[in-house]
């Protein structure tokens, strides 16, 4: 690097490209924000909603799965699953585990009531009604 | 051989413990490996998503233990004065480890959902949330020892010598430990979730992580190098400028398909399709000391080590993140094991290989040897080459497996689902586990050199000798 750019010189470009990219980032989360509402299906999602959510995570599900594209790569995309398969696939193949077929991958039994199942297959309904733009490319995930 | 200041020793600890939980990292990595291929392997005693947590759980602590063991032996240097508390930092040093322990104990011991209700979820759910998983209490374990340690190092820096080095590892310190509290927001709209959790993980990873990179390559280019402190610090400014302002708005490209407006597609792709640049510049900067090098130092696995980081994070983060960043490309990459070989790639290259310098580095003079004997510095240069090459395998594997699930689940015409697509990609994942066994080994080599031994070095520490041209 050139001499005559001096030490002082880079450190002042850090904090003035630093606190533009801070402004500018929070500006657009604000406006985000801002938007979100009309792009999820109910802005406070409902109690059964909420409660599916706390199923999910408590259950560490995104451990394996994706939601969104986001998690472990390790058992099918859940984002689309009520598009793709319905809720009484979801229940029935949740109570249904584990297979138990030999070598093949396992997902544990969570011992759900009904009204869990409801809760789950609740919140994968509002997730799935996410404007997502266009994503997952085909019902697959 | 004696430390400069010795309060530097206090980093010893942290270096072992992060060693440890680096291997238990690796086997852990290995379990889940088998699970791709053999997938009722170790079911029900520890399901993949348990093992899976297990490995990216103990990969960051391990790092925030090499983090903290690095900035306890460079701060006291940098500032040229005694660590505020070496007692603090051995107090904390046992909080991190045991809190860490138990963690990980819980995860193996516990059903999940168990150790949520025991440990506080249903007061302020926090858990379940991939790399946040810990529970409510570690969280809060982890806000208190972070505040701790900043306190102690930004005490020493405040009594000391302000270096730009040691300020710009202490920006990066607190800018972790700040962004850290978003792990403690978690609404019940999934988009909003989603949004802020990369606050943590993105800002990190593509943010002030790199401050904290920049500053210990940084040093110990100093250290071995010889080159002008204005030059370096020059150099960390130009490099850590580019970091946060690619990354930040970069931070966009996770903002594509996760109900976030459309036009984060701009934003992120234009962005983050400059987050190589500080990476390159790291590049550039690592041969640039080494070549004006003005002293042959002795610790030749160290300066391996350094130029290796220099190379493999821009390869990992910068060129294997670039791959799939582009929004019409990630469009159809999201989620699949493309992101899986980033992942891999840019978290040895940048931050184990960072630590693993510093450790290099460091460790000899914190047992009482300028440099490691000359067997041992082999050796541990054979397990730079093996872990290294076989990570570049790991990752050409799984972008194979992740370019052929593209095809077979998003692009031909008529999409084949998740689990007959994995059944095709067999073949990878064998391949990637025995990439994955040969790095253990090296992982092996790497801690066997610690205790190989032959008759001592006779270079003289620290020659001057005329720069390299």
């Amino acid at each position: 690097m050139s001499a005559s750019f001096t030490k002082s010189m880079a450190r002042n470009i850090f904090y003035g490209g630093t606190l533009f990219s801070v402004l500018l980032f929070l500006a657009l989360t604000f406006h985000t924000t801002w938007q979100l509402p009309g792009r999820v299906p109910t802005a406070t999602p409902a109690p059964e909603v909420a409660r599916g959510k706390h199923l999910w995570e408590t259950r560490n599900c995104i451990g394996c799965h994706t939601l969104l594209g986001e998690g472990a790569y390790f058992a099918p995309e859940l984002g689309n699953v009520h598009i793709r398969r319905g809720p009484d696939f979801i229940k029935a193949w949740i109570k249904a585990q584990p297979t138990k077929a030999p070598g093949r991958r396992q997902m544990p039994q969570f011992n759900f009531s009904d009204q869990q199942l409801d809760d789950i297959v609740a919140f994968l309904k509002w997730t799935s009604e996410i404007n997502t733009e266009k994503w997952p490319p085909n019902v697959e995930g | 051989m004696q430390l400069q200041y010795k309060s530097q020793a206090v980093a010893k600890p942290y270096f072992i413990a992060a060693i440890a939980l680096f291997v238990g990292q690796i086997l852990f990595g290995l379990i889940i490996g088998l699970q791709y291929v053999i997938g009722d392997f170790l079911f029900p005693a520890i399901p993949f998503n348990i093992a899976r947590m297990v490995h990216t759980n103990l990969l960051i602590v391990w790092l925030l233990f090499g983090f903290m063991g690095a900035a306890y032996y460079l701060v006291p240097e940098e500032s040229e004065t005694e660590l505020h508390s070496p007692l603090l930092a051995h107090l904390l040093f046992w909080v991190f480890l045991v809190a860490g322990a138990l963690t990980i104990v819980g995860y193996l011991a516990v059903p999940y959902a168990s150790l949520a209700d025991m440990t506080g979820n249903n007061i302020l759910a926090t858990m379940g949330r991939e790399f946040l998983e810990q529970p409510l209490l570690t969280k809060l374990g982890i806000v208190v020892v972070a505040l701790a340690f900043l306190y102690n190092i930004g005490m020493t820096i405040l009594k000391g010598r302000k270096t730009a080095l040691s300020i710009i590892l202490l920006a990066g310190l607190v800018g972790l430990a700040v962004l850290f509290l978003f792990a403690f927001y978690n609404p019940s709209n999934l988009v909003k979730d989603k949004y802020f959790w990369w606050w943590v993980v993105h800002l990190w990873v593509e943010g002030v992580w790199e401050l904290i990179m920049a500053a210990i390559l940084g040093f110990v280019l100093l250290k071995i190098t010889g080159v002008d402190r204005e030059v370096i610090e020059k150099w960390l400014y130009v490099i850590i400028t580019m970091a946060l302002v690619t990354g930040i708005i970069g931070t966009g490209h996770h903002y594509y398909w996760i109900g976030a407006p459309g036009y984060w597609q701009w934003w992120g792709s234009i962005f983050s399709a400059m987050e190589p640049l500080p990476f390159f510049a790291m590049t550039v900067f690592c041969f640039n000391m080494v070549n004006r090098r003005r002293r042959e130092h002795p610790n030749k696995a160290a300066t391996l080590w350094a130029l290796g980081t220099g190379v493999m994070a821009f390869l990992g983060a910068g060129v294997w993140g670039f791959l799939h960043t582009l929004a019409p490309v990630n469009y159809y990459t999201h989620g699949t094991q493309i992101t899986a070989a980033h992942g891999h790639l840019a978290f040895f290259g940048a931050y184990v290989m960072v630590v693993l310098t510093i450790i290099s580095y460091a460790m000899p003079m914190l047992r009482g040897r300028e440099v490691n004997p000359e067997r041992s510095q082999v050796l541990e240069m054979w397990s730079f080459w093996l872990m290294t090459v076989s990570m570049v395998f790991i990752t050409l594997f799984l972008t194979a497996a992740g370019i052929l699930q593209i095809w077979l689940q998003r692009i031909i015409p008529s999409p084949q689902s998740f689990m007959a697509v994995q059944d095709q990609l067999h073949i990878f994942y064998w391949l990637r586990w025995l990439a994955g066994v040969v790095f253990f080994i090296g992982l092996v080599v790497y801690l066997y050199s610690f205790f190989a031994k032959d008759k001592p070095q006779t270079v003289e520490a620290g020659a001057v000798q005329p720069a390299a041209t």
